[in-house]
Order: C-alpha cells, then sequence, then structure tokens
C-alpha cells in the first residue's frame, strides 16, 4: 500500500515513513500544503495522512482541493485539534478518519490499513460476512457457527459486525468506541474489553481455533 | 471646568436649554403678540364707537353742538382723547394740550404722541391711538385712546421674556453644572478603579450608587464580566499549580524509568519492559492532559456551538448499556431508569459525564465482600432535568464533598489506584456549560452525585431526536 504523509514537523514525517516502511508499505512525505496537494494529484496513493496546521496551505483546504478535483483517496486527518467540534470539522471537510494527537503508532496503522482496505472493496456492500465457519448475516441479524446459531445481544452483533467487516485488520479500542458505540471519548476504564471478552464468549468458546485475537499494544482482530 | 463642559451628558443638557429657551420665547411672544392686537382693536373700536356718537352730534347740532359734546365728554373721569381745532391747528375744545406739528394734517388712523390740556412742555409726552377727521368749515376732530395700558402690557410681556429667558439660562446653567458634576464624578471613580482593575487587582469592583439608574446597570454588569473573569482566573491559576504538582510526579517517573533501562542491564527484555512503561506512562499523562483541556474548553464556554437538542434519557441508557458488563464483572447491579428527557446540550460531553459518574460509582461504590448497587436515574423536576447516580459505596464525608469537585483531588491520599481525579471537576464544568449544576448527597448509605440541566422548553423535536 502506497501511503503520502503531509506534515510539516520533519522528526514526526520521518517517523512515520520508516513505522509504515516497517510496516510493509510504501510512504512518501510532503512537508507543506502546495507541495501535498501536487502529490496527491499525481501520483496513485492509496491513503493521504494529512496534519491540519501546514504552512502555504492548511490541510483542510488540501482536501477541499483534493475532492473538488475529483479525487476520492481516503484522507486521514491527523491534528492536534482533537476535539469533537474539531472532527466534525474535519469530517465534513472531505476527511474519512481522524486521528488528535498524541497518537500512537499502532493506533494509526490500525486505521490507516482499515481505510485502504474500505477502498478496495468498495463497490456492493457485502450482506454476508464470512471468516472461516462463523457466519454474519447483515440482513436478517443471524449469527452461526459451525452451522449452529448464535444469539447475540443487538450490540453485540454490531460489534461482531463492524470486527467482521474488518476482518484481518487490526481495529483498535478507540476505533470501536467511536463505530459501534459513536462516542469520541476515552473512558477511563478498559469497558471495551470487558464488551470484547462477552462476545468472545459466545463466538469463541467450545470452539478450537479462536477467531478473535488480542493484538498487544494496539486492539483486536478477527481472522480464521 | 473644560472636562465639564465637554461631557456628554452637558452637552445634552444645553442642547435641551437651548430648545426649551427658544420655545418659551415662542410661547411669550406669541402670547404678547395677540394681547397687544387684542388692546389695540379694542381702542379702535372704542374710537369708532365715540366717532359715531360724536357725528350723530355734529349732525344734529353743527360744530357748535360738537364743541360743547366734546367739552362736556372730555372732562369725565377715564375719558377718551378729543379735540377740535381750526385747520391751523389752534384747539377749539377737547382734553388734548399738545400734538406734534402737522399730525391733523393727515386725515384717518394714526399713533401719536401728545400732552393733555394743562401739561407743560416740559412733561414727558403720551402715546395714543387716534382717528383725525377734517369737518366742513376746515374744522379738524381728533378722536383718540391712551395706549399707555397697551404698552405697558407689551413692556410687561418683553420684561417677563427677558427674566425667564434669564432664569432658565441659570437654573439650568446650574442644573447642568451639576447633573454633569455628580456623572462625572461617578464616572471618573469607574475610570479609576477599572484602571486599578487593568493593573492586576482583579478583585477590584465598579462603584455603584444604588439608585439601579444605567451608569449602576452597566457597573453592575461589568462588575458580573470581573466576577466571571477572576473566577477563570483563579481556575486557570489552580489548574496551573495542579499541573505543576500532579503532572511532574508522572513525568518524573516516565524520566526514572528510562534512565533505570539505560543504567540496568543491556538486555533486549530489559529495554522492553522499560518501553512498554513508559508508553503506559504517557498513555496515562495524554488521558490526564485530554481531560484538562476538555475542562478548560467547557469552562471557557466555547463550545456552546456543538450543542443542540439530545435525549439525556437516551444518553444514561447508552451509557449504562456501555458499563453493565464491567459493573457485572465487579459484582455490582447497574440500574438505569431513564425515560426521554429532552435538553439542549452536546451529546459527547454528557456522555463522558455520565460516563465518569457511573465508572467512579462501580470502581468506589461498593463496601467489600458485599454486592455493589448502583442506580441511574433521569427524572423531570419543574424546568430541570435531573439525573442522579447513586450507589452503596463508604460514600464521601460531608466535609470532603465540595472539595472533591475541584481539580486533581482524589481522596485516596496514597493514589494507588488509577484516575486523574479530573472526573467529577470535569462534569462540574460541563454542568456548568449547560447552564445546571452538580452536587453530591448522602444516599443513606452510599453516594449520590445529582446533575441537573435546564430541560428544553417542550420542543417537540427535542423529544423524538435522539
Amino acid at each position: 500500500m502506497r501511503i503520502l504523509i503531509i506534515e510539516d514537523d520533519r522528526e514526526a514525517a520521518s517517523y512515520l515513513t520508516k513505522a509504515f516502511r516497517e510496516a510493509g508499505h510504501v510512504a512518501d512525505h510532503a512537508a507543506d500544503g502546495e507541495d501535498g496537494l501536487a502529490m496527491a494529484l499525481d501520483g496513485p496513493y492509496d491513503v493521504l495522512i494529512v496534519d491540519r496546521m501546514l504552512p502555504k496551505k492548511d490541510g483542510l483546504s488540501v482536501i477541499g482541493e483534493l475532492r473538488a478535483a475529483g479525487r476520492e483517496t481516503p484522507v486521514l486527518i491527523l491534528s492536534a485539534l482533537g476535539q469533537v467540534d474539531d472532527r466534525v470539522k474535519g469530517l465534513r471537510a472531505g476527511g474519512d478518519d481522524y486521528l488528535p494527537k498524541p497518537y500512537s503508532f499502532s493506533e494509526l496503522l490500525a486505521r490507516v490499513e482499515v481505510l485502504a482496505r474500505r477502498r478496495s472493496s468498495a463497490g456492493a456492500p457485502e450482506t454476508v460476512y464470512r471468516v472461516a465457519d462463523l457466519e454474519l448475516d447483515r440482513l436478517s441479524h443471524r449469527v452461526s457457527r459451525g452451522g449452529e446459531d448464535i444469539i447475540l445481544q443487538p450490540r453485540e452483533f454490531r460489534l461482531l459486525e463492524y470486527l467482521m467487516k474488518n476482518a484481518g485488520q487490526v481495529v483498535t479500542r478507540t476505533m470501536l468506541l467511536e463505530h459501534v458505540w459513536d462516542y469520541h471519548f476515552d473512558p477511563q476504564t478498559n469497558v471495551i474489553d470487558v464488551h470484547v471478552s462477552r462476545l468472545r464468549s459466545k463466538i469463541d468458546k467450545g470452539f478450537e481455533r479462536p477467531l478473535i485475537h488480542t493484538i498487544r499494544g494496539a486492539g483486536y482482530t478477527v481472522r480464521p | 471646568m473644560r472636562s465639564l463642559l465637554s461631557t456628554t451628558a452637558f452637552k445634552i443638557i444645553a442642547a435641551y436649554l437651548f430648545i426649551f429657551v427658544l420655545f418659551a420665547g415662542f410661547v411669550i411672544g406669541w402670547l404678547g403678540f395677540a394681547t397687544q392686537r387684542q388692546l389695540t382693536d379694542q381702542l379702535t373700536e372704542t374710537i369708532t364707537a365715540e366717532v359715531r356718537g360724536l357725528a350723530e352730534q355734529y349732525a344734529i347740532g353743527g360744530i357748535r353742538r360738537l364743541v360743547d359734546v366734546v367739552e362736556e365728554r372730555g372732562n369725565r373721569p377715564g375719558a377718551s382723547l378729543y379735540l377740535v381745532a381750526t385747520f391751523s391747528g389752534v384747539p377749539i375744545a377737547g382734553n388734548i394740550g399738545d400734538l406734534p406739528s402737522g399730525t391733523l394734517g393727515r386725515p384717518g388712523w394714526i399713533e401719536t404722541d401728545y400732552r393733555r390740556a394743562g401739561e407743560s412742555a416740559t412733561d414727558r409726552p403720551h402715546r395714543a391711538i387716534a382717528q383725525v377727521f377734517g369737518l366742513p368749515g376746515n374744522f379738524r376732530l381728533l378722536v383718540g385712546r391712551d395706549l399707555e395700558d397697551r404698552d405697558r402690557m407689551r413692556d410687561i410681556f418683553g420684561r417677563g421674556f427677558r427674566m425667564s429667558l434669564l432664569v432658565a439660562l441659570v437654573l439650568g446653567l446650574l442644573g447642568a453644572y451639576f447633573v454633569t458634576r455628580r456623572v462625572l464624578k461617578r464616572v471618573d471613580a469607574m475610570t479609576d478603579m477599572s484602571r486599578r482593575i487593568m493593573d492586576g487587582d482583579l478583585t477590584g469592583r465598579l462603584p455603584t450608587g444604588g439608585s439601579r439608574d444605567e451608569l449602576d446597570r452597566l457597573a453592575g454588569s461589568v462588575n458580573d464580566m470581573l466576577g466571571r473573569i477572576e473566577a477563570l482566573m483563579a481556575g486557570m491559576k489552580e489548574v496551573s499549580d495542579n499541573i505543576a504538582h500532579d503532572l511532574k510526579t508522572p513525568l518524573t517517573r516516565l524520566r526514572n524509568k528510562a534512565e533505570e533501562a539505560l543504567r540496568g542491564e543491556a538486555s533486549d527484555e530489559a529495554y522492553r519492559t522499560a518501553l512498554t512503561g513508559i508508553i503506559e506512562e504517557s498513555d496515562g499523562l495524554i488521558r490526564t492532559f485530554n481531560a484538562l483541556l476538555m475542562i478548560a474548553r467547557a469552562e471557557a464556554g466555547n463550545q456552546r456551538e456543538g450543542m443542540g437538542p439530545v435525549d439525556l434519557g437516551e444518553i444514561a441508557r447508552g451509557v449504562g448499556e456501555l458499563y453493565e458488563p464491567v459493573a457485572d464483572e465487579a459484582g455490582v447491579t447497574l440500574t438505569v431508569a431513564a425515560g426521554p428527557m429532552p435538553v439542549t446540550g452536546s451529546r459527547e460531553l454528557l456522555s463522558q459525564v455520565i460516563a465518569n459518574l457511573v465508572d467512579n460509582a462501580v470502581k468506589y461504590g461498593r463496601v467489600e465482600g458485599q454486592a455493589g448497587e448502583v442506580t441511574v436515574t433521569v427524572a423531570a423536576e419543574g424546568t430541570e432535568a435531573v439525573l442522579t447516580v447513586a450507589d452503596r459505596g463508604p460514600g464521601i464525608a460531608d466535609a470532603d464533598r465540595g472539595r472533591v469537585l475541584d481539580r486533581f483531588v482524589r481522596l485516596e491520599t496514597s493514589r494507588s489506584r488509577p484516575g486523574s481525579g479530573l472526573g467529577l471537576s470535569l462534569a462540574a464544568a460541563v454542568a456548568r456549560l449547560h447552564g445546571g449544576s452538580i452536587a453530591l448527597g448522602d444516599n443513606q448509605p452510599g453516594l449520590k452525585v445529582t446533575l441537573r440541566l435546564p430541560r428544553s422548553a417542550d420542543d417537540p423535536r427535542a423529544a423524538i431526536k435522539t
């Protein structure tokens, strides 16, 4: 996957390019808004990571002009402005995801990978998600594993749905909180872990091969 | 004095005074003019009537009879003025002694000076209005009335006009002076005080006179503003003190961990452990920082723009659902009793506040060895929406209840349990931002936190939209 990082802080940018390369991706860097926009319009990038406060052209205008030029490249906004209204502003301007600074790289990587995957699988939305012998039917709201029905609470269903939609990708606790509960704050207790472990007890208990995996320091993933 | 003249109050009063004087002048002038005309009309009417009478007498008895009648009438008290003279002006009969020469030469209405019969040439002449006739045989007849009354009236009006002008000017200027000086004194006092406040004395307040006039109202609202600024400044100072005190500890721990790893054995495993510790420590710091920022923003009140109609009951149920498994694991029964309750606010901030309260209740609301019980209720009380989070834990002593709303206050002095001590102060800040309040009470036993928010005016959209 090819990623463009538009970020004026050189140290942060070189840290990011290095980390993305280590994670097996190609990362380019632009140091200001104008260069960034030119590169984004020019090159075939899978995901853009845009800082909001940039020299020459601020991040939101870069995204605005990119969208005006008809480019649908997924954009993750990375910003020190992290309040709810800042996020809303960023997403309205055409960003696809918003991560406030300071961030952890595993959170950023998880979000970028989910964004890129969503892009590649765009098209007709799937109605049935399958991972190994686990099946989730979005229309009939039925979940079964190995042919046996599993009864889930509505919230557990949405949790599993989001995990399976991004099967194979790491999904962080914050992403779950944002997408399943629509909360953008940090609960002091690790409530998400408890919800996932409940879900896990219904999905994986009694089966030889667990499907919900904990990724230490990052989050969760569903994979065979 | 110059500053007095240049004040707005003085200028306004001077303008009013000018308008008043113009008006008074107009009224007095008009009255004087109308009275004069009225009096003159009366005089000419009297003269015309006299003339008619004399003409009758003349018709009956000619000049001789006219002379007799004039003699007789001229001697009555308060008589009109009569003169029968030859063409050359030699008086034959009448009560007029002397007229300016040529007066009798022009028949018709005249106003003229005259002297009464018997007055000497040195006496001051009088004014009269008169009608002059030429009679057959070159005789002249003059019938007139003295104008003294009319002229006296005119003088009275003129004097009255000048006097009232003078009095109005003097009184007006004096009034302007005193009013302006009073206003100026108060404004000067306010200016002095605001200068002192600008110099850093934030406890200063503008003086008020207690009369609830416009200056008092202005001073009152400026004082309210100053109170708010003072509270904000005090909050800022408190936060920076607390940051200095409370954040330095985790920062030091962070640094210690790194140093310790560098000092110790150079094994990958040791480094890894140290780095994991450092990341955890910084995550804690970031969380504290975020909470502080959020409190600061909520207290600055600039998040109002993100507010809209929300359902407090729905928010409470959402948080309850989020925390239900956690409570379950902790052996706490979490009950949420919340119907629809429209309020105006931020779903995000209110969710976070309720989450903090429920989190606290689940963590601390349990006596060791007993099953816990946390109840969240949302109910209407008059114009307020009241949310309570109650537990059956040890509660908080009366003396500490006010204190725990302050930033960084943790009753557990060892600070060994997780948390920043910001949860309740965030709740208080958010409550204030929403125009509400938060209070801690006794649940007998346990702690009962009550969040009060103003209810939305019965907006049907508020009830539907969640």
